[in-house]
């Protein structure tokens, strides 16, 4: 395909009407002998932005709509016969058609493969002429007119800030469409799920076994080959937050609390970026770190003590879970902490408290919705938290409450279901997705939660 | 008199022995905070340690040289030095050779023991000597070979001799030949060139993560180039000129939002969304970083936001008090002046990117691929998914090759945010 060819003519279009807007405006100005209403340069820049701009929006839009048409083209082509077959999957049939376009063929190639494969062809050829004749038609007709429209008092500037304006207003929508976009990708395909399990069984369900083929096409587990309730991943979920929550917020409270009141701005100053290393470091590290050192540890310290410790328990993840996020308890709540008036400790002291009193009675409340939101961030933090739980808590789906058990969150489910190939129509894959807004669900609650309790209960000094 | 004397006496005596346990309380308190950092900078140092203990010994390994004969008619039987000829000649036989040579043996499974020492990609090492060094051909070369993982792993001692043979993945013979081959001065423990200009291999002594590498630096290209300027420009626009409305609160409500979802729903839209609807590749770092971008999107967008407000209203007051428009006073006054914040969270939020696994893991940047991707639409990983993936292989040397790429992922991620201190120290202004 020619694309940079139409790449590099669009561009020429762009350069040549820059120059030719600007010197005709200066012509004009000459002949006038008149000041144009904004510098020569706005009057070529016009142009040039809406010859390039009008037909980069074509062929993005050219792209996408394409791939998605040419697909649903090609299915509606594929025989009857083909799709009554009882493995018939549409993905897998498309990315055949495709792999035998890019010459990638494995193994025997059926008729209708190879017939679609050359209409395939055929269609996208014709959809690269009528791209190429339409964005350079675009092209060209975007910088006449711009070009038409330069006169003396016409107001590049205006015209051009205009467009900046515009592009940046388009900018930020990207963050909306990623919501939009996330939203969409999950909720399709959890109604669908929902259609193949009740939402009750999926809620309430006590059995998470969702390994088994072809439980999709016998519909809910009441074959009893596969199930899919989310009580045992919740549970474990909040068990591997509860024992990282235990350890990180007395040493993430107190360590804040010494920073902020006792230690001397030096040590702070080296102590405080030390901790926030421990935010840093790469989760898949934290996991390494966990299976490896931490979980035969306890695995050893437990057997000394005459416990039946998991190789893979819910004790070591969630430790080491715990010491990745003190520095978000830690960092936030030392904010807040600094926050508190000086003039409050000052009155504490003054009718006699110690340090320490003044900290407990008058420092803490007074921060106290600021830590617990830190804190809320944190649990949000811990629930989403994802290869941790993946290397070092394993995948057993075990209904327990026991923190030397294998357990398994919901995060973990949701990476090995989705890694590797999967069909989209099976029970299992789509099980991922309904976890996925569950997850989502809980974490955005966590920090509205968080958001109101700051907004609502926080002290206003001064 | 007396009686109040007394009371008062009571009174103060009460206040003492509280004050004592006050004190008492107090110090507690203070040490209480002191031991909370102690134990958070005890996990830190043991994670370094742990790492750095394990990581260190794996940028070395350990290498057998070997005298062998280049015969040319075996090597390169179509003579042509062509890949495919290299392919035809039996390279591994002549190592195999070789080794016998040298260890003077004859019986079979004597031969197999001797085989089995030496790396799997000998043959590959040797026609990569051939190639670089043609003029020797139809001579005998001492040639540098690495060693299988398993007899690496006994000479680190890692395996022990006490061990019954049967329970050990080297046997008696195998540790003799091992014996002989060190007294004799052969095998030499230097730094593994293979960590470093190998790529994904099944066997420990061979892998390496120059394509987990590429494949990091393709993605985090493709993050950034989207990443910084739809931040700093989304940034522009909620900071200097969007209106205050319900949109602007809905895009900025929106932005938080995406900062708290998870990093797995972010693989889960990009699965969805870029694999599923527009039909892109797996395992490509085009996704990987457009789905890492839009990660760290709000990263940027808020560090931006706040830069861009530390810049003193009355720079621009000034651009606009002598006719600047306001696109003006912004772009050619404020965004200048916060573009070094902007860079310092920019370079952050690449950081977090390096080091993310869960979403790549996803769109399938988890396969096992050997060629060393070549551009943004090759299939390939990245560093903490090649961290992963070899965390979960078995053999005792991936484990040092693990901590070894840790260690080389932590490198880059300091030295970024070391750049990105450097530039708040020198380039940021202060008012």
């Amino acid at each position: 395909m020619y694309y940079l060819e139409i790449y590099l003519i669009c561009g020429c279009i762009a350069l040549s009407s820059f120059f030719y807007g600007k010197s005709r405006i200066i012509k004009l100005a000459a002949t006038h002998s008149k000041r144009p209403n904004s510098l020569p340069v706005f009057y070529g820049i016009y142009p040039a932005a809406l010859a390039i701009i009008l037909p980069a929006i074509t062929i993005i839009i050219w792209q996408v709509c394409e791939t998605i048409l040419l697909d649903r083209m090609l299915l509606a082509q594929i025989p009857e016969a083909v799709k009554a077959g009882d493995d018939f999957s549409s993905s897998v049939a498309l990315a055949r058609i495709h792999n035998l376009v890019d010459g990638i063929s494995v193994g025997e190639v059926e008729i209708w493969v190879s017939e679609l494969a050359v209409k395939f062809q055929d269609w996208t050829d014709n959809s690269f002429v009528v791209m190429a004749i339409s964005t350079l038609g675009i092209c060209s007709a975007a910088s006449v007119y711009a070009l038409s429209k330069i006169a003396i008092d016409f107001r590049a500037r205006a015209a051009v800030e205009r467009l900046i304006s515009n592009f940046l207003v388009l900018c930020s929508v990207v963050a909306i469409l990623t919501t939009i976009g996330i939203v969409f990708s999950v909720i399709f395909e959890s109604i669908r799920f929902f259609r193949l399990i009740p939402p009750l069984e999926f809620l309430t369900g006590l059995v998470w076994n969702p390994e088994f083929e072809g439980a999709s096409r016998a519909g809910s587990g009441q074959g009893g080959i596969a199930a899919y309730g989310s009580i045992p991943l919740f549970v474990g979920t909040f068990l591997i937050s509860f024992i990282a929550l235990t350890v990180a917020i007395p040493i993430g409270l107190l360590s804040a609390i010494y920073l902020s009141e006792y230690a001397s701005k030096k040590t702070r100053g080296i102590i405080k970026p030390l901790l926030e290393i421990l935010a840093g470091i790469p989760t898949v590290v934290y996991g390494f770190f966990a299976a490896l050192t931490i979980a035969p540890l306890f695995k050893g310290v437990g057997e000394n003590l005459g416990l039946s410790v998991a190789s893979e328990s819910a004790l070591a993840a969630g430790f080491v879970m715990g010491i990745m996020i003190i520095p978000f308890i830690s960092s936030l709540s030392d904010d807040v902490i600094n926050a508190v008036p000086q003039s409050l400790r000052d009155a504490a002291l003054g009718l006699g408290s110690t340090k320490s009193e003044s900290i407990k009675n008058v420092v803490l409340p007074a921060a106290l919705s600021g830590i617990v939101a830190s804190i809320i961030l944190a649990v949000s933090r811990a629930v989403g938290e994802t290869m941790i739980v993946v290397m070092a808590a394993g995948l057993a789906a075990n209904l327990s409450f026991n923190p030397l058990d294998a357990v398994t969150t919901v995060t973990a489910q949701i990476v090995t279901i989705l890694v590797g190939d999967q069909e989209f129509e099976s029970a299992k894959t789509l099980s991922a997705f309904a976890l996925a807004l569950t997850l989502i669900v809980i974490t955005l609650a966590l920090n509205f939660v968080a958001l109101q309790i700051v907004k609502k209960y926080r002290e206003q000094y001064d | 008199m007396t009686e109040k004397t007394s009371q008062q006496k009571q009174t103060e005596q009460r206040l003492l022995g509280g004050l004592k346990a006050r004190r008492a309380k107090e110090r507690r308190f203070v040490w209480l905070g002191r031991s909370a950092i102690a134990i958070a900078l005890i996990f830190l140092a043991t994670l370094f340690i742990s790492i750095g203990t394990k990581g260190i010994p794996g940028f070395f390994q350990y290498y057998v040289t070997l005298n062998v004969s280049l015969d040319a008619s075996r090597l390169d039987p179509n003579g042509d030095m062509s890949d495919q000829s290299f392919f035809d000649g039996d390279a591994k036989k002549l190592v195999y050779e070789a080794i016998y040579a040298e260890l003077e043996i004859k019986g079979r499974s004597d031969k197999k023991a001797a085989r089995q020492l030496m790396s799997n990609g000998s043959d590959v090492r040797l026609v990569e000597f051939v190639k670089a060094n043609s003029n020797l051909l139809d001579t005998v070369q001492p040639v540098k070979l690495a060693l299988d993982d398993d007899a690496d792993s006994y000479l680190r001692g890692f395996i022990s001799k006490e061990t019954p043979e049967t329970l050990r993945r080297v046997n008696d013979k195998q540790i003799a030949f091992l014996e002989r081959l060190e007294a004799k001065g052969l095998i030499s423990y230097e730094i593994s060139d293979y960590l470093f200009f190998g790529s994904a291999s099944r066997n420990a002594e061979m892998a390496g993560i120059k394509g987990a590498f590429f494949g990091s630096i393709y993605t985090l290209f493709i993050c950034f180039i989207i990443a910084f300027p739809l931040g700093v420009a989304t940034a522009i626009y909620l900071e200097v000129f969007a209106p205050k409305n319900k949109i602007t609160e809905i895009i900025e409500i929106n932005i938080n939002n995406l900062a708290a979802v998870p990093s797995v729903v972010f693989g889960i839209l990009g699965l969805a969304i870029f694999i599923n609807i527009f039909g892109l590749p797996r395992s490509i770092p085009l996704v990987g970083g457009i789905v890492l971008a839009l990660m760290t999107l709000p990263t940027i967008i808020i560090s931006s936001r706040a830069s861009i407000r530390a810049v003193p209203p009355s720079i621009k007051d000034g651009a606009l008090g002598i006719g600047a428009s306001e696109m003006q006073a912004t772009f050619h006054h404020v965004v200048p002046l916060a573009i070094p914040g902007m860079l310092t969270g920019a370079i952050i939020g690449m950081a977090q990117a390096l080091g993310e696994t869960a979403p790549l893991l996803m769109i399938g940047m988890v396969a096992f691929i050997v060629d060393i991707p070549n551009s943004v639409t090759d299939p390939g990983t990245v560093l903490p998914v090649q961290i992963f993936m070899w965390a979960d292989f078995a053999e005792r040397m991936f484990i040092q090759k693990t901590s070894s790429a840790i260690i080389i992922l932590l490198g880059f991620l300091i030295a970024m945010n070391g750049i990105a201190i450097f530039i708040r120290r020198k380039l940021e202004r202060r008012w």
